[in-house]
């Protein structure tokens, strides 16, 4: 059974937690050292694992049963005196039902509220698309204000909780159903909001990915290393405010960028990093993996991510794709500007 | 209970802060006229009467919170947070003008004395539920007060709040249903019923009383005996008159929204200072 120790607190038997459980005990931990954190849920109590919360904290727990957009102004209001809420309902709804309300009372009011929507992309895929969520991170970088995360396992949500916490200021940070295999190890990696991890180096191809894709990056950039093939892997878990400088240490090392996110390629990683190349002016062959403006079919998550081409193979095959892409350069790369 | 004295002064200065409603709305070019003066002698008697407040620290942490859910309100509001000092009352010039910190929804990022941006209808109600949970948990005696429309409550969003300040027995909160029975398209009772209101809140959970929303006595009284309940929150169902105080307005419910030329103004202040 292996501890994993974080910078105030241990997780016991980590491997055998589930990434909504390691939330739910670091939240929890959290909770017990101070007192102006209350966690809100709507109905998802089980579900969200935030329910580890109100097992040692029931004062400091608020249910507002099936009613996400109530959840979220109340949340903004108890910001108001003070307290620190963290409000766990699924993705879908955080996002999309009460946007408005994350907007005009949180993002609007900078209210410190902390949103941890669970069950995004596909994760929870059997259960059909009105519960699979590829759009929220689009919405949620229109917001004004609001830091944006979306951590790859169970170690980095543990992170991006705490990170989150200390952050003064809205965040919204996107996690999965809780299955998903861990990239890390243990807790102790460098982690900061903003940073991207860069978890192989390369020099061929940059794969930039946030989720659970990011494990499937790093098994292709194992597996393309092996046929002769450098391939950079970042794991870019914040997706605003991003990390530019990543991004353009790419450009200029590679100028060839796959982006891999369970989400809409309109509007998420892909688009934020497609920003950024596009003001630095310099030339980039860009490879947007996601889901191409469609709704996912009915299917397990892993079963999802191969057939939409999110998983080790379909990167495999993007990255094979987008090495033989001809740039029209100009005859001097030196005179971009 | 008011004495006589208190309720004049009440009654005077309600008069005098209607008059300045109209003068804003002329210089701006518009404002949700109707519903400010509906609202209005509930506002001068929680801000001149009943709330905890001091204007020199708008953030003072042990004052009463108030949030204008009906935020279309705020010429109102803001008329009176700048008589009471809370800012320069000369800002108030600037009004809906470029750059001005003043739109016709206050921002209470903006606008000291304001505890919650609204605007957006149905957000007032949870807001102010959150700020009554949040004081109750943290043992603070602070009340909160809210102001919705009766339009407002075509929302879900309210009945969302509203069933969870019963089921957490907010009772540190103290809400008015400005119930002038008009909105934006014509009369509530046409564009979507909400009657019976006190029905609706009662099971939800509430104790209702329905009261005269132009009469300072009965505001005042409900508020006292809100304070009192100690198992429900309490919504006063405040009876008014859209337009109150403007005769050509009262009741109309092409004045939601207007502006003035001076013709209309003199003959608004006219009819104001023919009531008192």
């Amino acid at each position: 059974m292996a501890k994993a120790q974080g910078l105030t607190w241990t997780i016991d038997d980590a491997d055998h937690m589930t990434q909504a459980e390691i939330y739910g005990e670091v939240l929890t931990n959290l909770g017990l050292e101070d007192e102006r954190i209350v966690a809100l849920t709507a109905d998802l109590a089980g579900s969200t694992k935030i329910g580890k919360f109100q097992k040692k904290i029931p004062e400091r727990f608020f249910n507002l049963g099936i009613a996400e957009a109530n959840m979220i102004a109340i949340a903004s209001g108890m910001a108001a005196t003070g307290l620190i809420p963290v409000v766990s309902t699924f993705a879908v709804f955080a996002s999309l039902r009460a946007a408005e309300f994350v907007r005009t009372d949180i993002c609007y009011q900078k209210r410190n509220v902390k949103i941890i929507a669970t069950h995004s992309g596909t994760s929870f895929g059997q259960s059909g698309t009105t519960h699979h969520c590829t759009e929220d991170l689009a919405v949620m970088r229109a917001l004004s204000g609001i830091t944006v995360i979306a951590p790859a396992d169970s170690f980095e949500t543990a992170r991006a909780v705490k990170a989150g916490i200390e952050h003064d200021g809205p965040v919204y940070i996107r996690i999965g159903r809780g299955f998903e295999p861990p990239l890390h190890e243990s807790l102790d990696f460098d982690y900061q909001i903003g940073k991207a991890l860069r978890m192989r180096d390369g020099t061929d191809i940059t794969v930039i990915a946030c989720g659970v894709p990011v494990l499937h990056a790093v098994e292709a950039a194992d597996r393309a290393k092996e046929q002769g093939v450098s391939v950079r892997v970042l794991d870019m878990h914040t997706l605003k405010p991003l990390d530019e400088e990543a991004v353009l240490e790419a450009v200029m090392d590679t100028r060839r960028i796959i982006t891999v996110e369970d989400h809409n390629v309109i509007g998420g990683l892909g688009s934020a990093v497609s920003d950024v190349i596009a003001k630095s002016g310099k030339g980039c062959a860009v490879r947007k993996l996601g889901f191409q403006d469609e709704f996912s079919i009915v299917g397990y998550p892993e079963d999802l991510l191969h057939r939409y081409g999110l998983d080790a193979d379909g990167i495999m095959g993007a990255i094979s794709d987008v090495l033989k892409q001809d740039f029209e350069t100009d005859e001097d790369w030196e005179d971009e500007i | 209970m008011l004495t006589a004295m208190e309720k004049k002064r009440l009654e005077k200065k309600a008069r005098q802060l209607r008059e300045h409603i109209v003068e804003v709305t002329f210089t701006c070019g518009g404002t949700h006229i109707g519903g400010a003066l509906s609202q209005h002698d509930i506002l001068v008697a929680l801000y001149y009467k009943l709330m905890k407040i001091d204007p020199k620290q708008p953030d003072w942490e042990d004052r009463d919170r108030f949030v204008l859910s009906k935020g279309h309100g705020g010429v109102g509001h803001a008329v009176v947070l700048g008589d009471l000092g809370f800012f320069d009352a000369a800002l108030l010039d600037d009004f809906n003008k470029t750059g001005s910190p003043f739109g016709m929804h206050l921002d209470r990022l903006k606008v000291p004395g304001v505890d919650a941006s609204t605007g957006s209808l149905g957000h007032g109600l949870p807001l102010a539920l959150g700020m009554a949970m949040g004081a109750k948990l943290q043992g603070r005696s602070w009340h909160t007060y809210c102001i919705v429309g009766d339009g407002e409550c075509h929302e879900g969003s309210i009945w969302e709040a509203a069933m969870a300040a019963g089921h957490y027995k907010a009772t540190n909160l103290t809400v008015f249903v400005d119930k002038n029975r008009l909105s934006l398209d014509g009369p509530t009772k046409d564009v979507m019923n909400i009657d019976p209101l006190d029905g609706k809140f009662e099971a939800f959970g509430w104790r209702v009383i329905t009261i005269d929303g132009h009469d300072f006595d009965s505001i005042c009284k409900a508020v006292e005996d809100s304070h009192a309940e100690e198992e429900r929150p309490v919504v006063i169902i405040a009876n008014t008159t859209k337009g109150r105080g403007v005769d050509f307005m009262e009741g109309q419910t092409a004045w939601h929204y207007g502006g003035l030329d001076a013709e209309m103004r003199d003959k608004a202040l006219a009819s104001i200072r023919r009531t008192g």
